[in-house]
């Protein structure tokens, strides 16, 4: 049993890295603002995302995994509305350009 | 080598290389956004070190409200108009590069002949840990052991607070601080400031009562109630208050005095000054901390907010 | 080479970097990031100590910790009014430079302002 839960997490984990990596190259070679904002929400959204779901076998109690996803859940509200305002204000900075 | 050291090792090397970088560049801009990442990520440091609270308060004072500090002062800053900065000649800089080097060379040293059997006072906090029937051994020191410390902090915040104040100008004198910020009012960032600060009040509450015996406490408790009043100020759904009301000096007094009187209590009735009796002490002590957390949010964001600049009339 | 003592140099090389953007940085903005550089480093020195001496269930000393934290606290609020007084310089003198003569030179305050 504990070495199915071991499986997930490590599964989902690395699944969640590999996202989080694809993220950072995007930001890495994307070239402008816009791009590299949809790349980063891709390591908001799939890669925290995934690797919550791997911790969560891991969780010591149902409390516990729902703080896990409630991390999650800020993460990606946090990320969203940052993303608007900076998609805006790039916006915004070109038109005036 | 195992795994442990291994990512330890790659930690430091990141947070070195950021920091190296954040010294380094060019925009001052640039700086202050590494100096934010670099708090994250000594928090990491942190947890590495088993030191959870630390890693809490790390995290939200010195990366988050630093960084929200450090990037509002270069976005001012980048439009003021900058004489010809002048860099220091060589002779500064290599002077100042060896003081550096010998420095971090004496610390080094240091580290690597602390003596092997470490001396610590961790037995002696648990050891202790009845007279409060707290749990959480950091709070323990804090709150009882060393509790004049963090009453004399609270001191210190006070005295910050004052300094900052005493640099409005004649016609703000007493007034709001910082700019009134105007939003959308059906845009993206209202939006969050209706949402977020209702769960962000209660994680605040949750991580000071959390704190006597998990890691948290008044302070990381703070911060985040300082960043909800922030988020809700820059959305423009409230405006920063006039510093000369008096409700407001009494809520930034109200720690520091509230403790002085528990004090000053412990002298009288009992041993000794902030001298606990042990079946009063735990209730004693969520008294302080539920003043402390708000004289420590209020201070910590009205630091933020900087010098009045409008005057108090409206 | 054991985990705390990676961190114990990367707090030595910590302060050491902080030393020099202070002394070497124009702008004095960058000196005051720094300077939270150098305080950070010094505070992980701290928790290095700290971390050795764990014992008794504990995984580190909480007075250390305790320091720390109070530091921390009192590191922002020194950085704050440093952050306030860089402001009103460059409203009052319209530049940012620390250095004396006529470029930094401040106006005093014309009465009523």
């Amino acid at each position: 049993m504990s070495l199915a839960r071991d499986m997930i997490t490590l599964v989902a984990v690395s699944a969640g890295a590999f996202f989080f990596l694809a993220g950072t190259i995007g930001l890495l070679r994307f070239p402008d603002t816009l791009t590299r904002l949809h790349a980063l929400t891709k390591a908001d959204n799939l890669g925290l995302g995934l690797v919550v779901l791997g911790l969560l076998p891991q969780a010591a109690s149902v409390r516990d995994a729902l703080k896990l996803i409630s991390v999650w859940l800020l993460a990606l509200l946090a990320g969203a509305t940052v993303s608007q305002l900076i998609a805006r204000a790039a916006r915004e900075a070109r038109t005036t350009r | 080598m195992n795994i442990a050291s291994t990512f330890e090792l790659m930690l430091a090397a990141v947070v070195l290389g950021l920091g190296i970088w954040t010294i380094a560049v060019h925009e001052t801009y640039s700086a202050a956004v590494g100096f934010v990442a670099y708090g994250l990520l000594v928090a990491l440091i942190w947890v590495r070190l088993d030191a959870v609270d630390v890693a809490l308060t790390e995290a939200a004072i010195s990366g988050g409200l630093g960084g929200v500090l450090l990037l509002g002062a270069a976005a001012r800053l980048r439009h003021a108009e900058l004489m010809v900065a002048e860099v220091p000649d060589r002779l500064t800089r290599v002077s100042a590069a060896v003081l550096s080097v010998m420095t971090a060379a004496a610390l080094v040293g240091a580290v690597l002949w602390l003596p092997d059997s470490a001396p610590t006072l961790a037995p002696e906090v648990v050891a202790n840990a009845w007279a409060t029937s707290l749990t959480n051994p950091v709070t323990n020191v804090l709150m009882a052991f060393r509790a004049m410390d963090t009453m004399l902090e609270k001191v210190v915040l006070l005295l910050a607070i004052i300094g900052v104040w005493s640099l409005a100008p004649d016609t703000a004198w007493g007034g709001r601080p910082g700019p009134r910020h105007r939003a959308d009012p059906n845009g993206v960032l209202v939006f969050l400031a209706r949402l977020l600060p209702p769960a962000g009040i209660a994680i605040a509450v949750y991580i000071l009562w959390t704190g006597a015996n998990h890691p948290g406490g008044a302070f990381q408790g703070g911060a985040i109630l300082a960043a909800m009043w922030l988020l809700a100020v820059m959305a423009g759904l409230t405006d920063t208050p006039a510093v000369g009301r008096r409700w407001l000096r009494l809520i930034l007094v109200a720690g520091p005095a509230l403790f002085l009187v528990v004090g000053l209590g412990g002298l009288w009735f009992g041993t000794a000054f902030l001298a606990y009796p042990t079946a009063q002490a735990k209730p004693l002590i969520v008294v302080i901390e539920v003043a402390m957390i708000q004289t420590i949010a209020a201070t910590l964001g009205l630091l933020l907010t900087g010098a009045p600049e409008r005057s108090a009339k409206p | 080479m054991s985990g705390v003592n990676v961190f114990g140099l990367y707090a030595a090389a910590a302060v050491g970097l902080g030393l020099y953007g202070m002394i070497t940085s124009p702008q004095p903005l960058r000196k005051i990031i720094a300077f939270n550089l150098l305080g950070s480093g010094v505070f992980l020195l701290f928790g290095v100590v700290g971390r050795r001496g764990a014992a008794a269930g504990i995984g580190n000393d909480p007075v250390p910790q305790a320091l720390v934290i109070t530091g921390v606290v009192v590191a922002f609020s020194a950085t704050a009014l440093a952050v306030a007084l860089l402001l009103r310089l460059s409203e009052k003198a319209s530049s940012t430079t620390l250095s004396s003569g006529p470029a930094g030179r401040a106006g005093s305050d014309p009465p009523g302002h």
